[in-house]
């Protein structure tokens, strides 16, 4: 049986993890490496970076960032953050990058999903979307959820995922920064709806939350950043958790 | 698995491979990006080189047949290089790591391709349904059917990483791993001096890195 997955992310800036980290035994928390494998010890199963970096320089700096997690890290890891063109994705492939994760670019160019899955296949490319609702609908957003598009939601994983879309990372910016839990109502329905995997992002607080979304929707993933990063949840007790409760993990 | 060293990661980058003899001969032929597989071997200190033509072959002691992608595209690369008749005649310990262990096979339903045949199965599709999302991502336990060094310090039941769409039937006379995804598949196949993992290795934590030394010493 497949093991429900258990994703940190981290963002990182100009080579360094920007947000706060509160592991007591790192000797450099803004190490990128450094953090990542210490979640991998922990038990992470795959690692996210979206890298923010906003020079000139960035391509290159992404791909230093992926050949030294290629060379340290030995689970899968996805790199999400300005990629624009198949030179960019290419890049990272051969820096070792698992998959690449793609969001604002895939909206503004849909096809560009199409070229990235014939080029690289399907299993390389995940969909980012970051989601709010307005009124009754649920509106893609672009900007880290500041500029909302023309697109609903669903509709556009559908689509994402009939381009070529190996998997969906789903992010509700309705839930994201409120610990209060993922969105279990949209997830469920993506997940019903699509034959990919399905990354549940956004609201994580505790572990219950963990249980909840794998128990409610039966998402294939749950990643979080903060309650990661400030040590608020531990991945060995997560997963302790997530077994008691009859869910597939890896421990 | 050792603490990263900071100190340590500009010599790894820059360690050329052996290619002296003794260690893995990675065989090249255009199917997929090898940089994980390599950093993992620096990572265990295993020595590796790589094989581009026949000569190659006698400079180490066991091989590697790396490998993503379309299994048909992957067999036309493979018979263009010229170095199929080399490889159907290995002696020595042979891994081929999931599309590279597709190779190994006598067919693939992806693109109606005929393999090299060295083991005497077929590589089928998964059937797509909602509870088995295809490509089968992720991780999976994995079974030891038969004994074998290369699961040597590896738990039954342990968790490696997949991804694939198509699979190793079952067979009782070549399976040595087992696994579950709406049906059973090999997740490793054995024949003489050949295996396949369908999984990644290098990308499934220690147990992962465990199979890689264990390689290294069959």
């Amino acid at each position: 049986m497949l093991a429900k997955r258990i994703i940190p992310c981290l963002d990182v800036k100009d080579g360094r993890t920007v947000k706060g980290v509160n592991f007591v035994d790192l000797r450099d928390a803004g190490d990128p490496v450094e953090l990542a494998w210490n979640y991998s010890n922990q038990g992470a199963d795959e690692l996210v970076f979206l890298d923010i970096t906003a020079t000139v320089e960035r391509r290159k700096t992404m791909v230093e960032l992926v050949k030294a997690v290629a060379r340290q890290i030995n689970i899968p890891f996805t790199i999400g953050g300005g990629i624009n063109e198949i030179a960019d994705a290419d890049a990272l492939l051969i820096a070792g990058a698992d998959k690449i994760s793609i969001n604002s670019a895939a909206v503004r160019n849909p096809k560009l999903i199409d070229e990235l899955a014939a080029a690289f296949g399907v299993q390389f490319v995940v969909i980012a979307v970051d989601t709010r609702s307005i009124g009754d609908k649920n509106v893609v957003h672009l900007n880290g959820g500041r500029l909302p598009t023309e697109r609903q939601t669903l509709e556009w994983i559908l689509e994402a995922e009939s381009r070529g879309a190996g998997e969906i990372l789903l992010t509700s910016m309705d839930h994201d920064g409120t610990k209060g839990g993922f969105d279990n109502g949209l997830l469920k329905i993506v997940n019903d709806a699509v034959h990919i995997p399905v990354i549940a992002s956004g609201g994580a607080g505790k572990v219950e939350h963990f249980v909840d979304v794998f128990e409610k929707t039966n998402v294939d993933a749950a990643l979080a950043a903060s309650v990661f990063h400030y040590g608020e949840i531990l991945i060995p007790d997560l997963k302790r958790t997530l077994q008691g409760n009859k869910i597939e993990v890896r421990i | 698995m050792k603490t990263p060293d900071q100190n340590n990661k500009k010599s790894l980058a820059e360690a050329p491979p052996s290619g002296s003899g003794g260690g893995i001969g990675i065989i090249l032929y255009g199917a997929g990006n090898i940089f994980s597989l390599t950093a993992a071997l620096e990572r265990l200190g295993i020595p590796y080189g790589f094989i581009n033509s026949e000569e190659d072959f006698d400079k180490y002691d066991r091989y590697i047949i790396p490998g993503v992608g379309h299994a048909g595209a992957a067999m036309n690369k493979l018979k263009a290089t010229g170095l199929v008749p080399a490889i159907k005649a290995l002696k020595k310990p042979t891994l081929g790591i999931c599309v590279g262990m597709q190779l190994l096979t006598s067919y693939s339903e992806e693109g109606d391709s005929n393999l090299l045949d060295i083991i005497p199965v077929k590589t089928l599709r998964f059937a797509d349904s909602a509870e088995h999302k295809v490509p089968h991502t992720g991780w999976n336990r994995v079974y030891p059917e038969k004994e074998n060094p290369l699961f040597e310090n590896i738990p039954s039941g342990s968790h490696f990483y997949f991804v694939h769409s198509y699979f190793i039937e079952y067979d009782k006379a070549y399976t040595l791993l087992a696994a579950d995804y709406g049906n059973q598949f090999s997740a490793s196949i054995w024949l003489d001096n050949f295996y396949g993992v369908q999984f990644h290795p290098e990308k499934s934590g220690e147990f992962g890195e465990t199979l890689l030394t264990n390689f290294s010493k069959i």
